[in-house]
């Protein structure tokens, strides 16, 4: 199962529309809702970091063997030192994006305490791509193929 | 405490969610910082803030929080209160400082989340 999401760098009326579409889409699937939860969350600090960071970026979404596996690519400035930009309370938003209740430098670091793998790699200048990946085990494994 | 009782405490406005007024909370949380509720484990959490924007709607929703209280008389927007309706949301309009309502809410019995 395949689903792809346009986000809109800077538009954050919007920002959280795709997160609130994978919600419902893993809804429907009947996943277990702790596991929604932590996607969704994870979804959207990475959906609102496209959003307060990037130009403009797609999300993609498989849900197939067990796992759900989002990956989230944008065209924008790149994160220069991944490291850094994972540490807690470093950032480097904007005002509109603190104004949003975001860019207190906890995005990255909250994604990585919700995924079960989370993959980072950036280019300066060029954009970054987020993996996130979820296991959909215990008793709930709809999607096993 | 129900949502009837909260919103009767805090002498707030309901701006949707008729006909959950008897929906129970036990629990609430205060922050401007969506980045901080983002953090809660906890479900079924009353969520304080002074922070009026579609973000506050859509953070609810991420974190399964069934009940935003607006504090010190902020306002929202009416596609703010459709996002809510659409994902079953209660909201609350409160002219309270964040200080005030929270103090109120824990006098009646909310508790903290920590």
């Amino acid at each position: 199962m395949h689903f792809e999401y346009n986000v809109d760098g800077g538009d954050f009326t919007r920002a959280g529309y795709a997160s609130s579409q994978i919600k419902k889409l893993l809804k429907r699937l009947n996943v277990d809702v702790g596991i929604i939860k932590r996607t969704v969350v994870a979804a959207y600090e990475a959906e609102v970091n496209i959003v307060a960071h990037a130009y403009s970026g797609t999300i993609y979404v498989d849900v197939n063997n067990g796992k759900i596996r989002m990956t989230f690519k944008d065209e924008g400035p790149g994160i220069e030192d991944i490291e850094q930009a994972m540490q807690e309370g470093y950032s480097t938003a904007s005002d509109k994006v603190r104004e949003m209740g975001f860019g207190a430098g906890m995005g990255l670091s909250n994604i990585k305490k919700n995924a079960d793998e989370m993959e980072i790699t950036s280019e300066v200048d060029k954009g970054t791509i987020l993996v996130i990946e979820m296991r959909l085990n215990g008793a709930n494994q709809p999607f096993n193929q | 405490m129900k949502v009837k009782d909260i919103v009767r405490t805090l002498d707030a406005v309901l701006l949707c969610g008729s006909g959950q007024e008897d929906y129970v909370i036990d629990v609430a949380f205060a922050s401007d910082l969506m980045s901080d509720v983002l953090t809660l484990k906890h479900d079924h959490v009353l969520l304080i803030t002074g922070l009026a924007n579609m973000q506050t709607i859509r953070t609810a929703e991420m974190s399964d929080i069934k009940c935003v209280i607006f504090a010190r008389n902020k306002k929202a927007s009416k596609e703010m209160i459709e996002l809510a309706q659409e994902n079953e949301i209660i909201l609350i309009e409160c002219r309270y400082s964040v200080f005030k309502t929270c103090g109120l809410l824990f006098q009646a019995g909310v508790k903290p989340i920590y």
